[in-house]
C-alpha cells in the first residue's frame, strides 16, 4: 500500500453530501476470488450497504459505471477490453484501488508472459489434434484481442492505492474500506499484512 | 603460484578440459575457499565455463555442482555461455559514454557482425558492456578477455581492431600502444611524491615497537580511505583484541577492489606505490600480530598481476616479506594476491571476505565485524589501498606529521581520480579541506570549452553537487569521498547521468535482498520510461517513494546508496526531470497497440476494436 499523497488525504465523500459514497467494482483478468473475499465480510455487508451505494459491480450487474467515489479493481490486464474497462474506471472514479495480487503484479495469469500469444492462439484453435478441418483462430470483432503480455493495472493508469493479498482477507478489505471512507487514508494494520 | 599455463586454444574434448581442471585445482591444493581463483584460472584456458567444466571443478574440490554454479553465476566475468576468442567488455561508465564509447561499440559490432551480449556461434569475437573499468581518464576503455585493457579508443582504432580480429591475429601481437595505461599524475602530494618504500617504515616500526606504532596511528587520526572513514587505529585495536580461533591467526586484507565508477586512484597507487601498499600491510601485520595477508585485486586490474607479483618477489628477496623480516626472529608475514571476477559489491568488506573464501559476494550481517570474525572466521583487518600507503608514511614520519595535514576531522591527504569534462583528467592528491572549486580550476573544468555544471564526488554512491556548492570542501565533515571526481559540463543531461547510475546499481545488485534486487530494477524501469518520453506527473511520486524505500530497507550499503544519484539530481537538477514529467495524464511505458499485434496477425483482424490508443 503506497503512502498517500498528502493533497489527496481528504475523506472520500460524494459531491452531494446528502447521498452516500458510490463504489464500483470489477474483476478483469482475475478469478473473482477478491470479490468472494469481499463477500466474506459477512454480516458487515449490511453495514456496508448502509453507508455506501454500489454502482457497476458483479453485485449489481450495471454494465458501465457512473461518476463514483471509489473504484475497486480485481485482476490484471489480459486483453483490450480490460484496458477499456480500466480506463473507464479511471475516468469516472475519484479513487482507484488495485485489489489483490493480479491487479498489483499480473499474478497467476501473467504466467503466460513467457509464451508468444500468437503461437498460443494457433496451437489452441488451429493446430490442436481433434479440431474440425479448416478450424482457425476466432476473429469475430465482438471478441476482445488478448495482449501480448498480462500487465499490472498500474502499468496503464494511475492507481491511488494498492490492497495486497491473494486474496486480501475479508478483514483487510473491511479495514481498508472503512478507513478510506472515513478519512481518505486507508490503513491496514500489521495484522492484515502478513501471509503466514 | 598464479602464473597461467599457456595452451593452444582448442574446442577440444573433455580430456583436455579434465586436464586443465586437474592442473588448476592441484595448484590450489583442492582448496574449497580458492574456488573463485580456480574458476578464473580454468576459464583463462577454457574461455568459458560449461556446465561440464563446472561439474569437473565441483568434483575436484569436493563441492556440490549447485554450489559451484551458484558461485560461477554470481560474477560478471565468468561466462556460462560460450564467448568469442576475442571477448570485448566495453566499459560503460557515464564518463566512457561521454567520450563516445557506445557509438564505438556499435561500430565494432557492425564491422564484426555481432550483437552486444549475444555471442554468436563460431564468431571469433563477442562484445558486452561492463561497469567502469577504472580508466575514465583515458577512455573509452575496453577489457579484452578480462586480461588486457585497451585505452583511448577511437573510430580509427575500432576499424583496426576489426581487421586484426578478422585476420585472427593473436592478442599478444596487437600494438602495445593500444594497451598503454598512463598514470596521468597531475598533482602529487605526500603519498604520491614519496620514493618507493624500501623498508624504512618497517625499520621505524621495529625500532618503535608494535604498541607505539599503533599509538602513532592514533595520533595521526588516520581514517579509512574506502569511503566510510572509519578510524584505522580503532579498527586495528579491535582486531588486536579479538581472540583467534584454533585454526588460524589474524589476517591483513588490502581492499583493491576499486569498483566505484569513476575511481582509479588505486590503479595508480598500485602502479607507482605498490611497495608502500605492501609495506603498510606489513606494518599492520606487525601491529596486530598477523602472519598472512591478502590483496583483493579487482578483476579489471588483472593486467597488473604479474608486475605486482614481481614486486612481492623482490620484497621477499630484500627480506621485507616472508620469514624473519629484516632478520627479526618471529616477524613472519607473507601475502598473496586474489583476483576478483567482476562484482562491484565485493568492494564491501564483508562481501569481499566472502569472495576471498570462494563464495558468492553476498555481504554478511554485521556484527560480528570482520575484525572479530573475518576471513575464515579469523580476526581480519580490511583496509583500502590508499590507507595502507598512508600507514607506511605515518610509520616512517610519525603520527603528528600526518595529523598536521588536513582539517580537524580529516587528517592527511586524499587522492582524487578526476575525469569527465575537464582539460586535464588524471590523479590529484590534495590535503583534506580543499574546495571543489579549487580542484575544478586545477583540472581545467572551467576553461575554454568547459564550464562545469555538476560534480559527482565519491562516485554514484557519493554526492552530486551543483555550482552553488562548489565552495564546499573535501573532508568527512563536509564532502566525504572515496576518490571519484567526475565533472559534467553544462551540455550534459544530468537526468541521463542519474539514469546511467541507476542501471549500474541494478546490474551490480547482488540479488540477496528483495528491496535492492527489485527496487533497483523498478527505478531503472521508471527512469527508462521517462527517457522514452512516457513520463507524467505521477512518475515523480513513484521515484521518490522508491528512493525512500531503498534508503531504509536494504541488506547493505549498495542498496542504501543506489538511489543517491536520483535523490541528488532530483533536488539539484529539477529542470532535467520536469521536461520529462510534464504530462498531467498517466502514460504507459510501452506501446499498448503493439501489444495486440500478435493477436491481430493470427486473427487477421484490423478493425477499430483490434487497436488500442497509447494514452486516453
Amino acid at each position: 500500500m503506497r503512502a498517500p499523497d498528502p493533497a489527496a488525504q481528504k475523506p472520500v465523500a460524494p459531491d452531494n453530501a446528502a447521498s452516500k459514497p458510490r463504489i464500483a467494482t470489477v474483476s478483469l483478468a482475475g478469478c473473482f476470488g477478491c470479490h468472494m473475499s469481499l463477500l466474506d465480510i459477512d454480516e458487515r455487508l449490511f453495514t456496508l450497504f448502509d453507508i455506501v451505494e454500489f454502482d457497476r459491480s458483479p453485485l449489481t450487474d450495471i454494465k458501465h459505471c457512473a461518476a463514483c467515489d471509489v473504484g475497486l479493481i480485481e485482476g490484471g490486464l489480459c486483453n483490450a477490453e480490460n484496458v477499456h474497462v480500466l480506463r473507464e474506471f479511471r475516468a469516472r472514479c475519484k479513487v482507484v484501488v488495485a485489489v489483490g495480487a493480479c491487479a498489483i503484479n499480473g499474478g497467476l495469469p501473467a504466467q503466460r508472459n513467457a509464451l508468444d500469444i500468437g503461437q498460443i492462439l494457433l496451437d489452441v484453435y488451429q493446430h490442436r489434434p481433434g479440431l474440425a478441418t479448416g478450424s482457425s483462430v476466432p476473429n469475430d470483432p465482438e471478441l476482445p484481442l488478448p495482449l501480448a503480455r498480462v500487465h499490472a493495472i498500474h502499468d496503464v493508469v494511475h492507481i491511488d492505492h494498492f490492497l495486497p493479498g491473494c486474496p486480501p482477507s475479508a478483514d483487510a478489505i473491511w479495514a481498508f474500506l472503512t478507513t478510506l471512507l472515513a478519512d481518505g487514508a486507508p490503513k491496514l494494520g500489521r495484522e492484515n499484512l502478513h501471509y503466514d | 603460484m598464479m602464473t597461467t599455463i599457456r595452451m593452444q586454444p582448442t574446442d577440444s574434448g573433455s580430456d583436455s578440459e579434465r586436464q586443465i581442471v586437474e592442473l588448476v585445482v592441484k595448484r590450489y591444493d583442492s582448496r574449497k575457499d580458492a574456488l573463485v581463483q580456480i574458476l578464473r584460472e580454468v576459464q583463462a584456458e577454457t574461455h568459458w565455463l560449461s556446465r561440464k567444466v563446472l561439474h569437473l571443478v565441483a568434483a575436484a574440490v569436493g563441492l556440490t555442482p549447485a554450489r559451484v554454479e551458484g558461485v560461477a553465476s554470481f560474477y560478471h566475468f565468468f561466462h556460462l555461455q560460450p564467448v568469442g576468442r576475442y571477448h570485448f567488455l566495453w566499459s560503460d561508465n557515464v564518463i566512457d559514454r561521454m567520450l563516445g564509447s557506445r557509438m564505438l561499440a556499435r561500430e565494432l559490432c557492425r564491422l564484426l557482425h555481432i550483437v552486444p551480449g549475444k555471442p554468436r556461434q563460431a564468431a571469433p569475437a563477442s562484445l558486452d558492456f561492463t561497469s567502469c573499468t577504472g580508466l575514465g581518464d583515458q577512455g573509452p576503455a575496453v577489457l579484452l578477455n578480462q586480461h588486457q585493457v585497451l585505452t583511448r579508443l577511437d573510430e580509427l582504432r575500432v576499424v583496426e581492431i576489426a581487421e586484426l580480429v578478422h585476420a585472427r591475429v593473436p592478442i599478444e601481437e596487437w600494438p602495445g600502444e593500444w594497451q598503454r595505461v598512463d598514470d596521468q599524475l597531475r598533482r602529487p602530494d605526500v603519498l604520491l611524491a614519496s620514493p618507493a618504500a624500501q623498508g624504512e617504515a618497517l625499520r621505524a616500526t621495529l625500532a618503535r615497537g608494535a604498541e607505539a606504532t599503533l599509538d602513532e596511528i592514533v595520533i595521526s587520526r588516520l581514517r579509512g580511505r574506502g569511503g566510510a572513514g572509519f578510524s584505522t587505529a580503532t579498527k586495528w585495536r579491535a582486531c588486536l583484541h579479538s581472540p583467534c580461533p584454533a585454526h588460524g591467526g589474524r589476517v591483513v586484507v588490502c581492499n583493491a577492489d576499486e569498483g566505484e565508477p569513476g575511481t582509479f586512484k588505486d590503479r595508480v597507487l598500485l602502479t607507482r606505490q605498490a611497495d608502500a601498499v605492501f609495506e603498510g600491510m606489513t606494518v599492520a601485520a606487525r601491529v596486530i600480530g598477523a602472519t598472512e595477508g591478502l590483496v583483493y585485486l579487482r578483476g579489471e586490474y588483472r593486467y597488473m598481476l604479474e608486475t605486482l607479483q614481481s614486486v612481492l618477489e623482490q620484497r621477499r628477496r630484500d627480506q621485507l616479506l616472508g620469514r624473519q623480516i629484516l632478520g627479526v626472529d618471529g616477524f613472519n608475514f607473507d601475502l598473496d594476491i586474489h583476483v576478483g571476477a567482476g562484482a562491484y559489491v565485493c568492494g564491501e568488506e564483508s562481501a569481499l571476505i566472502e569472495s576471498l573464501e570462494g563464495k558468492r559476494g553476498t555481504p554478511r550481517i554485521r556484527p560480528p565485524f570482520p575484525v572479530e570474525r573475518g576471513y575464515l572466521d579469523r580476526p581480519t583487518v580490511v583496509n583500502n589501498v590508499e590507507t595502507f600507503c598512508a600507514v607506511t608514511r605515518i610509520a616512517q614520519r610519525g603520527g603528528a606529521w600526518w595529523s598536521a595535514i588536513g582539517t580537524a576531522q580529516s587528517s592527511g591527504t586524499k587522492i582524487h581520480s578526476v575525469s569527465g569534462d575537464c582539460a586535464r583528467p588524471g590523479i590529484y592528491e590534495y590535503p583534506f579541506g580543499v574546495s571543489i572549486a579549487q580542484i575544478l580550476e586545477d583540472c581545467g573544468a572551467n576553461s575554454g570549452a568547459h564550464h562545469a555544471q555538476a560534480v559527482q564526488v565519491g562516485g554514484p554512491s557519493g554526492l552530486c553537487l551543483a555550482t552553488d556548492e562548489f565552495e564546499r570542501c573535501i573532508g568527512f565533515e563536509d564532502v566525504p569521498t572515496a576518490g571519484a571526481f567526475m565533472v559534467f559540463d553544462e551540455t550534459r543531461d544530468m537526468f541521463e547521468t542519474a539514469r546511467g547510475f541507476a542501471h549500474f546499481f541494478a546490474h551490480e545488485s547482488c540479488g540477496f535482498c528483495t528491496p535492492c534486487r527489485v527496487g533497483t530494477e523498478l527505478v531503472v524501469r521508471r527512469m527508462d520510461k521517462l527517457a522514452k518520453g512516457h513520463g507524467s506527473i505521477f512518475d515523480e511520486t513513484e521515484l521518490r517513494e522508491l528512493e525512500s524505500l531503498l534508503h531504509g530497507t536494504t541488506h547493505c550499503g549498495l542498496g542504501a546508496t543506489a538511489t543517491n544519484p536520483l535523490r541528488d539530481t532530483l533536488a539539484r537538477f529539477r529542470p532535467a526531470y520536469e521536461q520529462r514529467l510534464k504530462s498531467p495524464t498517466f502514460t504507459p511505458g510501452f506501446d499498448l497497440d503493439a501489444e495486440l499485434a500478435a493477436a491481430r496477425r493470427v486473427t487477421g483482424r484490423d478493425d477499430a476494436d483490434a487497436h488500442l490508443v497509447w494514452q486516453e
